[in-house]
């Protein structure tokens, strides 16, 4: 049985981020290359919309993923406030700009991929809304976690935001089945079988696995800095071998 | 109950107070979230009187007119249709038989005067060659049925 709370440490969590994040990265380049491969050369042409159907290869692994990381983020900060670890505030603050990174991408990918198709690069249905509002709320997270000096009550604060927001996922998730939006329903979803060809899923799936090993990577190398920038009067800060010059 | 059970009936019990209140919202503001209406919900009165509004719906085989840079087609759900008069270009992706979304106002006579036409791409993606076979299957079925 591992001893979670060892971990909830972060002088034991900060060597052991050290040790995994090189893996995740090596595994997002090798995902990300082959997927990358597929969607350029493998993949078909679509039958309607050419080769501009493309952008999906970002876009959709893009999104899953903004609204992956919010959740999260939500789970962290149940775990923060609830046990009052110091470890899950850093860990919220550590996803947040991977989250709003890809929210971005989604949106903006979104809008390249409606103006040729749809005709606009972008409406206010309840789809593009709701992802922006996403966009935003990660935007809020960043902005009041750093105007509040005391870091454990950012943390704090920063948590409510993460469980007020977590609301929105699921809206955004079914926005296309409640309500008439210009955006299409889900082509993959875990209820039905996929409305894409074959190799076309493969590559979107091998981006969203890239996109994941990205996340994770880049989470636990900012977490890092943010245990050293927080942790710099604790005596194992100063031991460590990076700091010895 | 400890003080860390305590915090977690307070974060769960507020999660699911603000999952109501959203759930209540966004029952209230219903119809101001939709998008477009559909023929159907035309024809029953539902959409706005008086003002701009959008239909969204599938364009009609066989019913697109071009006149210049007029383009007259039917929109339609397989229920009810609206005839549609459009100046302007088209997106791409606008053909017969596939998804519209119209913006604009319903004459009188049930003319549908639209200002913007958005092209809207259903959930599909293949290529090329497995369209054509699903055509044909299509094609098939319909000989055999006769």
């Amino acid at each position: 049985m591992i001893n979670w709370f060892k971990f909830a440490s972060p002088a034991s969590f900060y060597p052991l981020a050290g040790k995994l994040w090189p893996w995740f990265a090596a595994l997002a380049t090798a995902f990300c290359a082959a997927g990358l491969w597929i969607s350029f050369f493998v993949a078909p042409t679509d039958f309607q919309q050419g080769e501009g159907y493309r952008i999906i290869f970002i876009h959709v692994p893009a999104s899953w993923m903004s609204m992956f990381i919010y959740c999260v983020m939500a789970f962290w900060a149940v775990i923060g406030i609830t046990f009052n670890t110091r470890l899950s505030g850093m860990m919220c603050a550590a996803l947040a700009p991977t989250g709003a990174l890809f929210a971005f991408l989604s949106l903006w990918t979104g809008a390249l991929w409606g103006k040729p198709m749809w005709g606009t690069w972008w409406v206010w249905d309840a789809r593009l809304t709701s992802e922006l509002i996403l966009f935003f709320l990660y935007l809020g997270y960043i902005a009041l976690t750093s105007a509040i000096d005391d870091p454990r009550r950012a943390d704090k604060a920063g948590a409510i935001v993460a469980l007020v927001g977590v609301v929105n996922v699921p809206i955004i998730y079914f926005s296309v089945k409640w309500w008439n939006t210009l955006h299409q329903g889900a082509s993959v979803s875990l209820t039905k079988a996929p409305s894409m060809a074959t190799t076309m899923l493969w590559g979107m799936l091998l981006m969203a696995l890239a996109f994941w090993m990205y996340s994770i990577a880049m989470s636990l190398y900012r977490v890092r800095a943010i245990i050293l920038e927080r942790e710099h009067h604790a005596g194992w800060v100063a031991e460590l071998p990076e700091m010895q010059r | 109950m400890k003080p860390r059970q305590k915090r977690l009936a307070i974060v769960v019990g507020g999660v699911a107070a603000i999952g109501i209140a959203a759930a209540l919202i966004l029952n209230a503001f219903q119809s101001n979230l939709v998008f477009f209406f559909t023929p159907t919900q035309v024809a029953s009165g539902e959409a706005p009187q008086g003002r701009a509004f959008r239909i969204g719906g599938l364009v009609k085989e066989g019913s697109l007119q071009r006149t210049d840079i007029t383009a007259r087609f039917v929109v339609t759900d397989t229920a009810k249709e609206i005839p549609v008069t459009y100046k302007g270009i088209l997106p791409d992706l606008f053909s017969e038989g596939k998804g519209v979304v119209a913006q604009g106002s319903i004459g009188p006579d049930g003319l549908f005067t639209a200002t913007e036409v958005l092209a809207k791409h259903d959930e599909n993606y293949m290529p090329p060659e497995a369209q054509a076979a699903v055509d044909k299957a299509h094609e098939a079925s319909r000989t055999l049925k006769q």
